[in-house]
């Protein structure tokens, strides 16, 4: 089925079949790795993309379903020259080890710091329990994401 | 971990919907937000021949709150809910207790009619579609009927929706601004499926005795259920913690627990004869959170 979407700002057009999730779309079709999959049934939120600005799990959508929408992945959220408010704040708390869950923390991190740029410590963790992280320990995440803040809140709450 | 191989529809009309869903005779599922239906497809729990997207459907989404209660549309997901303006004044339990429904991203997605249809007796929607007496209209080729939730939970992931039917909205009665209500559930880990929930409410009278009690749990057995024999022993009773407990202990004795992996039947159900008293503990200060 034929499928147009914005995926970080380029227009794509693709024929996929129906039953293709959208993170498998977003990895094998278009390439971008940086999203990754865990455990494919909505439970460890590494797979988590920005659809429409809203943190979604891609391995429970299908890519038909994000006909028409712009989708944001983890190669989206910064440019090679430069890291990131998060991506900084991420490694100055030692907030990753192995890396796996990261670009899940981060792209969900970035929707709620965009949409709720002075949330708690405690909506942080109420919104981080969607998300494993079998390495690191939640603390330094949770952390590197308060420290973020700032950043968000400078942008005025976009 | 991949789904079988299936046809997608994304129809403009309720009408059209139901003309695939006939044409495929019964092996169509009708996908939204797809929070429950994905994993179950990725399992290959499920392999129907097509999936009816209802993203082109008009009118789904919306919520109404009026003096003859509030309509929740089937496409309405937890964070429209969540955001509404009104509703957390309108129906305070219901907004309680789907702050409890899955994570961040999920709630994004997820729908009130996806977590009918699928009907998990862990779920919070079902449960609360019981205790608040609500009705759910259905559209299937002959129009629309109402069911009532009592009688739309048939047993786990059943209901009584035929594989013609569309849910299109849930329909809850409206809700006295003074009524005391509470809601607790326990889930190892937030967002997770509770192990146990209840959801009480009922109103008082002027001499001080409850009445209109409401108690439903979710969690246990088949489907989401009322605890009918406690609601009729506490009936028109000035409500006490001791004799909370000794009704609800009492009548949990009665209903079977199941024993698994997770917790014994023991403990399952001294879990949710906690949860029932959090519940009611929280009803006795609730006026008009």
């Amino acid at each position: 089925m034929h499928l147009k979407i914005n995926i970080n700002s380029q227009f794509i057009e693709a024929d996929v079949a129906p039953r293709l999730n959208l993170a498998d779309f977003i990895r094998h079709e278009l390439g971008f790795t940086g999203t990754h999959v865990g455990c494919e049934h909505g439970v460890c939120g590494a797979c988590t993309v920005l659809v429409n600005g809203e943190a979604v799990r891609s391995c429970l959508m299908l890519a038909i379903q994000a006909n028409g929408q712009k989708i944001i992945t983890i190669e989206g959220l910064s440019n090679d020259e430069q890291l990131s408010a998060l991506q900084m704040s991420f490694r100055k708390h030692n907030a990753l080890q192995c890396g796996f869950c990261t670009p899940g923390f981060i792209t969900t991190a970035h929707a709620l710091l965009t949409n709720e740029p002075n949330c708690d410590e405690n909506r942080i963790r109420d919104v981080l329990s969607g998300n494993l992280c079998r390495c690191t320990g939640y603390v330094p995440i949770v952390q590197a994401i308060l420290d973020a803040r700032i950043h968000y809140q400078n942008l005025g709450g976009e | 971990m991949k789904s079988t191989e299936f046809d997608y529809a994304v129809p403009h009309s309720l009408e059209e919907a139901i003309k695939i869903l006939q044409n495929y005779a019964g092996n169509a599922k009708i996908i939204s937000g797809g929070q429950s239906l994905m994993p179950m497809l990725n399992y290959r729990l499920l392999s129907p021949d097509i999936l009816v997207d209802l993203q082109a459907i008009s009118g789904l989404n919306e919520i109404t709150v009026s003096q003859s209660g509030t309509t929740l549309g089937s496409r309405v997901r937890w964070v429209d809910i969540e955001k509404h303006s009104s509703l957390h004044l309108a129906q305070p339990l219901l907004c309680s207790a789907i702050s409890h429904v899955a994570h961040y991203q999920i709630r994004n997605r997820g729908t009130v009619g996806g977590s009918l249809a699928h009907a998990d007796p862990a779920a919070e929607m079902p449960g609360l579609a019981m205790v608040l007496d609500a009705t759910i209209d259905v559209m299937g080729p002959e129009g629309i009927r109402t069911v009532q939730a009592k009688d739309f939970f048939l047993s786990q992931l059943s209901t009584s929706i035929s594989p013609y039917e569309i849910i299109v909205t849930v329909n809850l009665p409206f809700w006295l601004n003074d009524r005391k209500w509470g809601f607790s559930e326990f889930s190892r880990r937030k967002g997770d499926y509770a192990m146990a929930g209840a959801a009480v409410w009922f109103d008082v009278n002027s001499h001080g005795e409850a009445f209109n009690i409401h108690i439903g749990l979710i969690g246990l057995g088949e489907k989401p259920i009322r605890l009918s024999q406690a609601e009729g022993k506490l009936e028109n009773k000035s409500l006490s913690q001791p004799l909370i407990e000794d009704v609800v202990i009492d009548c949990l004795a009665n209903i079977s627990f199941q024993s698994d992996m997770n917790a014994n039947e023991n403990y399952r159900r001294s879990l949710m004869s906690e949860m029932i008293l959090n519940a009611f503990s929280q009803a006795s200060f609730t006026v008009n959170k």
